[in-house]
């Protein structure tokens, strides 16, 4: 019967995996509901403000901010949007499998890269290979603030308006629906970039287009900035960024609960069936050395 | 009577969406109206309210603590803020997440525990995996 003590432990350790797997799914599953709020409530500002920086990279203005002219891309700049813990299924991994195909693409062409990574998997991630991490935030929890969000967000800005870097863009998970997560990179500045990204994808309903408003004028337009281009602009950039910045975190934390839960559901079933079989295999034992014993004896008797 | 579409939007929430026969806002330099078929224009706002007259003549006053608005022909969009933040925060702020990423660098491979409990969860479950396939060569 030793083999069939060895299957029970197994038994008892799937077991305890499976208790594991059922209390991380539902921890994800009650958290799931709050993190879809706030990833709705902000998709809106987010929208409009794409909408606005699109209307501001198409004004010819005779003001020249940095952020509106596209320089020569000698260095670029990353803002990674990752999950703080694991056990979420590939969400990770894809979004840094996309980026490293990237990162290595702009180092075949002798473009430095930089990054600042949000969520402690990208930083463990990017300290291994070999680029520039400037900054890093860790820990923001359910309920993420701007604030916290504010350090790495000026560290790129700050990057790119000294010109350290000529490109800056912004890596998340895109939260398409419990099932589906969606790595995605965008470009966040310099605008004319951006908006030109804007411009290509596809319209949704609520918005037929987000750059109707401008396209039919085909002669050259401005602002009148009140009180002037400078400050206005400049403004405008920093809400940009932080918009954007703070909207992919929450779009990733709703995609890490949905991809943790499924994750951790597809565990606790396989669990199930892992018990299931091994309690046939046990059972067969225990039936086997019982057969056995009994053949043993009559065996023993009948020699007799 | 024409209308313009107005949008006014915070971080937070949608807070008007629809056609106004003219808005009014406190911009930084003064008092705005915002008729259907406006100059480009683009101001931040001061804290103050913010009017939507709709194309029935009814108005809608909102509150917002200051904010950016942007007007187009045919569009005028509100990003409200809701927050004020000082500048030195941002500064302080950006110092603690250099010195983060310095520190991950500094002590690689530490930070033990946690991950080390994900690790050994993650190779509970390659197990599992691999009973599975058993499970399946069995059913033979």
């Amino acid at each position: 019967m030793a083999g069939a003590r060895e299957i029970r432990s197994k038994i008892k350790s799937v077991a305890n995996t499976r208790k594991v797997t059922r209390a991380l799914e539902m921890v994800s599953a009650s958290k799931i509901r709050r993190a879809q709020d706030l990833m709705r409530a902000s998709r809106p500002y987010a929208k409009h403000m794409r909408r606005v920086i699109a209307h501001i990279a198409q004004a010819t203005t005779d003001f020249r901010h940095p952020a509106l002219k596209e320089r020569e891309v000698k260095r670029v700049g990353y803002i990674i949007v990752s999950t703080d813990r694991g056990l979420c299924g590939g969400l990770n991994a894809n979004l840094f499998r996309k980026l490293l195909a990237d990162i290595r693409e702009w180092e075949h062409q002798g473009v430095e890269v930089d990054v600042v990574t949000i969520g402690q998997k990208a930083a463990a991630f990017f300290r291994r290979i070999k680029v520039n991490m400037t900054a890093s935030i860790s820990h923001l929890g359910d309920r993420p603030k701007i604030e916290k969000l504010a350090g790495v967000i000026k560290v790129m800005d700050d990057a790119y308006l000294q010109g350290k870097v000529d490109r800056v863009y912004l890596c998340f998970n895109d939260f398409v629906n419990t099932m589906t997560q969606k790595p995605r990179v965008e470009v966040l500045l310099p605008l004319p970039a951006a908006a030109k990204q804007i411009a290509e994808t596809p319209a949704d309903a609520e918005t037929p287009s987000v750059a109707t408003a401008v396209v039919q004028r085909a002669h050259d337009w401005d602002y009148i900035y009140e009180p002037e281009a400078e400050p206005v602009i400049s403004h405008v950039l920093q809400r940009y960024v932080e918009a954007l910045v703070y909207h992919a975190v929450l779009e990733n934390l709703a995609s890490e609960h949905a991809a943790r839960m499924v994750a951790m559901k597809a565990a606790s079933d396989n669990a199930t069936k892992a018990i299931d079989t091994l309690t046939l295999i046990y059972n067969k034992a225990r039936q086997a050395a019982i057969t056995q014993e009994i053949s043993e004896i009559v065996g023993g008797a009948a020699a007799v | 009577m024409s209308t313009i579409r107005c949008d006014i939007v915070s971080a937070e929430a949608e807070i008007f969406h629809g056609e106004a026969s003219m808005v009014v806002a406190t911009g930084i330099a003064g008092e705005l109206g915002i008729a259907p078929r406006h100059a480009p224009l683009i101001t931040l706002l001061k804290p103050g309210a913010v009017e939507v007259i709709d194309a029935q003549g009814e108005r809608h006053p909102y509150y917002v603590s200051g904010g950016i608005l942007e007007v187009q022909p045919t569009v005028v969009t509100v990003l409200a803020d809701t927050a004020l933040r000082a500048r030195d925060i941002d500064e302080a702020a950006a110092r603690r997440a250099k010195e983060e990423a310095e520190r991950m660098l500094a002590n690689r491979g530490d930070a033990k525990t946690v991950a080390e409990a994900q690790q050994q969860l993650a190779q509970a479950l390659a197990q599992l995996s691999a009973l599975e396939r058993l499970r399946k060569t069995l059913k033979h």
